[in-house]
Order: C-alpha cells, then sequence, then structure tokens
C-alpha cells in the first residue's frame, strides 16, 4: 500500500498496457474468489489479463463504450456491490470481483416499421414493466451512471421524450437487469424507447434535410471528384494549407475566405 | 398558493381527465397543484403480507420525493395511489422496526419518519377551501345533472386511511351539491367495481361493475362520479350502460374551465352526450 | 364440508407461517359469515371467505393450496371494515397468495396477455393485477 498523495497520483489508468510504471506496487484482489496480485495501476481488465485470464468474450471496444465488459464487485468489509465497466476500473486493494459478459433479458420482436410511436405500444411489448418495484436496484447496478429507475417510471408515464433522453447513456451491458426485482429488461426496453423517440417523435434537424438533398443532387460530386484525381503530395499540401476555424471562434460567427465549396 | 401534488401513471396518459382537469380546477381556486419533479409508480396497491417490506418501498420512495420538495402535505388524486401511500406513510410513521429496515434497504435516499401528510383532494377541497367558498366561486353549476357519488374501495378502507368512515360519502355528496349538480346517493358506493381482477378473472370483475350501474340507474342517476382510474376503467369503460365522470371534471366545468380541457373524449361519448343533453356544455 | 381431524391433518406450522405472514390472529375467528356475506367476489369463489379462515384454523394446508379463493379476492377491504372480531381477512388472502407466488410462480402470465388488451388497460390495472397475481 502507499500513502494517500501517492496514491492520488498513480490512480490513474496508464492507457491499454500492462508496463508497470516505475516503483508501482501490487495489491491483492480476488477474481471470481481466487487471489492475486496485481500492479495497482491498472485497469481491471489489464489486471486481469496481466495474472493471465485471456478474453476471448467479455472484451469489446476497451474504451467504455461497448458494454461488453461489466464487473460486479464488493471491498473487503463493505456489503455494498459496486459495479464498473472492467475496461474502465482502476482496480483496488482486496476487492472481489467477477466479469458478468451477458445477462439473460426478455428480447421482444417488433417491426420499427410499423411500431405506432405511442406509449402503450411499448407497454404491449413489456408489460413486464408493470412489476417493477420502485427497488431502485437498476440505478444503483449501472456503471454508466443512468438513472434507471426514473427513464422506467417515465415509460411507464407514458413519456417517450424524457425516457429517451434519460437512457441516452445506456451501453446495453444488462446489469440493470442482472438487479431486478421484477425481472424486467430495463436495457432491452430503453433501446425500443430511444429508436421509437428516433424515428417518430424526435424534431427533425432541418439542414439535415437540406444537406442530404444537395448531396443527392450531385453538389458535391464535382469537389470529392477532383479530390479522388488528385496526388498524395498534392493532398497534402491542400491539407496542410486549408482554412482551419479558430479553436477558440464563437459558434457560427467564422467564415472561410474561399467560399467556392459552401 | 402551492402544494405539492403526485399525479400517478395513469393520470399522465389514459386518465388525464382526472388529472388535467384537477390542475385546472385548483387553478381557478388560486391553488396551484405543483407537480413532485420526480416520483415514480406508487404499487397501486398496498402489500398485505407482515414481512414483504420491499414493497413498501415505491410508495415511501415517493414520500421521500415529496420530502426533498419542501415537504408538508403531498395532495393525491387517484384513489389507490392515495391508500397505497397514505398506508405506507403510516408504517413510516408509527412501526418502528419497519421504518428502519425500509430506510436501511434504501441507503441512497434520505431517512424518511413520516414527515409528510398524504391527503386526497376531496378532503383537501373541504379542509382547506370549503364548500361555501366552493360555491361562490362556481359559474357553470351543474343544474338539473343528477350525479351518484361512487368511492370504491380506497377512498374508505381500511379505516385508518379512510377519508370519511365507511358507508359515508358526505365529502364528495357535498362536492356535488357546492357544484349545482344533484347528489343521488346509492348503497353501491363502496362495492367494490372489481379492480385488478379486471386482468385477472374479468368476468367475476364485470359482474361487480354491472351491480353499481344498475343501482345508479334504479336510483335515477344521470351519471356516477368517481375518483379512481380503476373504476372509471371497469365501470365506465368495459361496463358502460351509464356515463361516467371524474369528480375533478365535473368540479372544473362548474369552476369555468373550458369543456376542451376537461378532456371528455378519454371518457365513454355518453358521458358527453349527458351534458350537451342537459345543456350544460353549449355547442 | 366433512372434515376428519387428526394430529396428522392439522398442519401447526402452515398455521404459524400463515399466522405469521399474515400478521393475524386467526383463531380469533367464532366463524359469523359476516365477511361471506359481505364479499363482492364471493359468488365466483369456490370456497367463500369464512370457510377459507376456518380451514385455516384447522391447519387444512391441503385443501387451502387447492382452493382458488385467494386469487379471487380483490382485496377490496370490504370484510375487513365488517369483521366483528377485528380480523384482517385480506392479510389472510395475501399471506395464502404469497405461499403460492413465493415458489416462482405465476397466476397469470404477463407474456400471454394480448396486445390489445394491455394497450386498452390502465396502468394501474396492470401494476395492481401483477402485484397481486404474480410472482
Amino acid at each position: 500500500m502507499c500513502d494517500a498523495s501517492e496514491k492520488q497520483n498513480i490512480k490513474v489508468a496508464t492507457g491499454d498496457r500492462a508496463i508497470l510504471p516505475e516503483g508501482a506496487k501490487t495489491i491483492p484482489v480476488y477474481v471470481m474468489g481466487k487471489k492475486y496480485e496485481v500492479p495497482e495501476t491498472l485497469t481491471i481488465m489489464k489486471a486481469m489479463e496481466f495474472v493471465g485470464f485471456k478474453f476471448i468474450r467479455g472484451a469489446g471496444c476497451r474504451g467504455g463504450i461497448c458494454g461488453a465488459c461489466p464487473t460486479v464487485y464488493r471491498k473487503a468489509g463493505d456489503y455494498k456491490l459496486y459495479f464498473g465497466l472492467a475496461c474502465q476500473t482502476v482496480v483496488e486493494p482486496d476487492m472481489f470481483l467477477t466479469q458478468i459478459p451477458f445477462y439473460p433479458a426478455n428480447r421482444a420482436q417488433y417491426n420499427i416499421e410499423e411500431i405506432e410511436p405511442v406509449a402503450e405500444s411499448i407497454h404491449a411489448l413489456y408489460p413486464e414493466l408493470f412489476r417493477c418495484v420502485s427497488c431502485n436496484n437498476c440505478t444503483k447496478a449501472c456503471p454508466m451512471d443512468v438513472e434507471v429507475l426514473d427513464y422506467i417510471s417515465a415509460i411507464k408515464q407514458g413519456d417517450i421524450e424524457r425516457a429517451a433522453n434519460l437512457s441516452k447513456d445506456c451501453i446495453q451491458c444488462g446489469m440493470c437487469a442482472s438487479r431486478c426485482m421484477g425481472e424486467l429488461p430495463q436495457y432491452h426496453i430503453a433501446q425500443l424507447v430511444r429508436r421509437i423517440y428516433g424515428k417518430y417523435l424526435q424534431p427533425r434537424a432541418e439542414h439535415l434535410v437540406k444537406r442530404v438533398e444537395e448531396i443527392t443532387s450531385g453538389k458535391y460530386d464535382k469537389m470529392l471528384d477532383d479530390l479522388m484525381a488528385m496526388d498524395k503530395e498534392g493532398l497534402e499540401k491542400l491539407y496542410v494549407e486549408r482554412e482551419r476555424e479558430p479553436d477558440m471562434s464563437e459558434p457560427g460567427r467564422w467564415m472561410p475566405e474561399d467560399t467556392q465549396y459552401l | 398558493m402551492k402544494i405539492i401534488y403526485y399525479p400517478g401513471c395513469t393520470l399522465k396518459t389514459k386518465a388525464k381527465n382526472l388529472g388535467d382537469t384537477a390542475v385546472a380546477a385548483m387553478s381557478r381556486l388560486g391553488i396551484e397543484l405543483e407537480e413532485l419533479k420526480r416520483w415514480n409508480c406508487c404499487g397501486a396497491v398496498y402489500s398485505l403480507a407482515d414481512d414483504d417490506l420491499i414493497h413498501q418501498v415505491a410508495p415511501v420512495r415517493v414520500l421521500v420525493r415529496a420530502m426533498e420538495q419542501g415537504g408538508g402535505k403531498l395532495v393525491t388524486l387517484c384513489s389507490m395511489c392515495y391508500n397505497t401511500l397514505a398506508r405506507a406513510n403510516l408504517i413510516m410513521k408509527n412501526d418502528e422496526e419497519k421504518r428502519n429496515t425500509i430506510n436501511s434497504f434504501m441507503d441512497e435516499e434520505k431517512d424518511y419518519n413520516g414527515e409528510i401528510e398524504v391527503v386526497h383532494l376531496l378532503s383537501y377541497l373541504k379542509d382547506e377551501v370549503g364548500w361555501d367558498a366552493l360555491k361562490e366561486k362556481v359559474t357553470v353549476p351543474l343544474e338539473g345533472l343528477n350525479i351518484a357519488p361512487y368511492y370504491g374501495c380506497t377512498l374508505q378502507r381500511p379505516r385508518e386511511v379512510g377519508i370519511e368512515a365507511p358507508g359515508s360519502f358526505q365529502l364528495m355528496t357535498e362536492l356535488l351539491e357546492a357544484a349545482g349538480a344533484e347528489a343521488v346517493p346509492i348503497a353501491e358506493a363502496d362495492l367494490c367495481c372489481g379492480s385488478y381482477q379486471i386482468i385477472g378473472n374479468p368476468e367475476a370483475a364485470g359482474n361487480n361493475s354491472a351491480k353499481i350501474v344498475s343501482a345508479a340507474d334504479k336510483a335515477g342517476a344521470d351519471a356516477l362520479s368517481m375518483s379512481c382510474p380503476l373504476c372509471e376503467y371497469n365501470i365506465g369503460k368495459k361496463q358502460g350502460g351509464l356515463p361516467t365522470f371524474y369528480f375533478t371534471q365535473l368540479l372544473a366545468l362548474a369552476l369555468g374551465v373550458s369543456p376542451e380541457e376537461c378532456h371528455f373524449e378519454l371518457n365513454h361519448q355518453s358521458s358527453f352526450e349527458l351534458l350537451k343533453s342537459k345543456g350544460i356544455v353549449k355547442l | 364440508m366433512a372434515v376428519k381431524l387428526s394430529p396428522n391433518t392439522v398442519k401447526k406450522e402452515f398455521i404459524e407461517k400463515l399466522e405469521k405472514l399474515s400478521g393475524q390472529n386467526i383463531q380469533k375467528c367464532f366463524q359469523c359469515g359476516t365477511c361471506s356475506g359481505t364479499c363482492p367476489m364471493s359468488d365466483s369463489m369456490d370456497t367463500p371467505p369464512r370457510q377459507i379462515l376456518r380451514m385455516a384454523q384447522l391447519g387444512l394446508q391441503e385443501d387451502l393450496e387447492k382452493s382458488e379463493t385467494c386469487w379471487v379476492c380483490a382485496s377490496c377491504h370490504g370484510c375487513n371494515v365488517m369483521c366483528p372480531r377485528g380480523v384482517d381477512l385480506p392479510r389472510v388472502m395475501e399471506a395464502l397468495r404469497q405461499m403460492k407466488l413465493r415458489k416462482n410462480v405465476n397466476k397469470i402470465e404477463p407474456s400471454e396477455i394480448p396486445a390489445e388488451t394491455i394497450k386498452d388497460c390502465p396502468q394501474i390495472a396492470l401494476v395492481a393485477g401483477f402485484r397481486k397475481l404474480t410472482s
């Protein structure tokens, strides 16, 4: 163990490498009940690989986005359950952990093209929604700090927009479902909610429609053809000499001098 | 004046005619029903098993939210929400052991010790507004409308949370009279509509609803007035035969809220027809 | 209903469990029948509430397990407010339901309810029904 100030300095995952920083100490962690000594700066995933585990499944992007590597752990002497992504969570001394790469959850079959964009459609596909007891274990289990109970409540209350916004950070790891008293598949329900919101309810961006029209009408074809015809040196020169928006310029104020491509 | 308000899930969708009309009516009385900013389903039915505390967590969490939003009184309209919240509140007030267990389970929330007072809108209207004051604000008296007050189960039972004693239907009667309607008493005013058995045993539930409708019809009522979206579904939508209103719709109408805002489109068609035939709403 | 009682038929542990779960002293009931007379659902029950309570007093576990009465109870508390002995019968019904539900069995299956029914139902019906009739 190191003292507090020292620990603060090094309690950062040092990238995707298991090379020990100079002076780094090892700490004991328990993986599925077995004790291992691992360098204290590593993420759970790197620490497990350090001691010889090989991830064939249950590891994806290694960047905290894909939701493939949820870990559940406890700390010595603490009754609470903690949840994290193995690729993001740094090991702590005496943590007891296991990976839960998959958790079975009911996923409804539907055709998004045919669905009526109302809360009742969601209710009919996932009637178990109404078995929620508001225990809030889902929220406590979320490694992404999503307010799961709040979005489930919003769906029950028929507020699709609120539910879609509240669940935006969900990475579909399934930890909510693993802890659910009412046996709900929260993350699948939320995905359906966001699909309905995105397809039918979210306000359309007018500029996007305009831009798609411009692209399909061939406005940019000539520019792209010109670029495709250039050699490597020409492209490099163009890139280096390109006009750039200054980093701190006010949004919407800057205009390039050469406006022929706008 | 503001008071914290818990709508309940159904009042945000199928029973907007209960929730929205209450908000509109109360604003005519100078009282703002301020919806809880964050709330969850109350659980609809109170859990009766002595060791089953997990099902008390939902209503208690609502009470915690009310405390976070300033505390004091929490007004509800839906009879089932009222019943569940009020009974869970009694546990938190009176049963130290259960209170401690629930509070320690909800370790992410503030401890709750029964600080909130759960009030049904009917009680609130009587105690905080008063029938005479209400009468003065009536601009569209519901003259010629014969309404049977229907309470169902959860406004009165069990006694410890009843808004009045079992068998007494004074609050809604007085409200209807203040609104200018004629209250038609029926003995079946507290007969269960069948409740959740509409999905467990729809036939049995239907029998009950039929009894209630027929009693009101025989007594000469034009319609039933109620406070619960499940009663309204069982008696109004599934059973039919007699128009049904939420008491808040009738109150709103009498206070001059426009018929459009009263969401009669969510009632059975006959309900709006009745109001037209009595000349209370004009087209 | 004729019942032969013997130390073998009286399931004492069952009685104790029922009393614990319901929080009720079921021996207080003196069989006046007010509950059955008040119950709005008794027409649809295989065994009326008074008899259920008598069976409980006698510890007739198997008969009680066979009866569907607890699933028909609507928890309306009509019997509760009328009972001259202060027995909270809805709590006894809940205890009987819970004994069955706690074995991970459902009385109704949410996934088997037709979509049209669910779309038509107010949320309150589904929440209440699932709480009382699913495990």
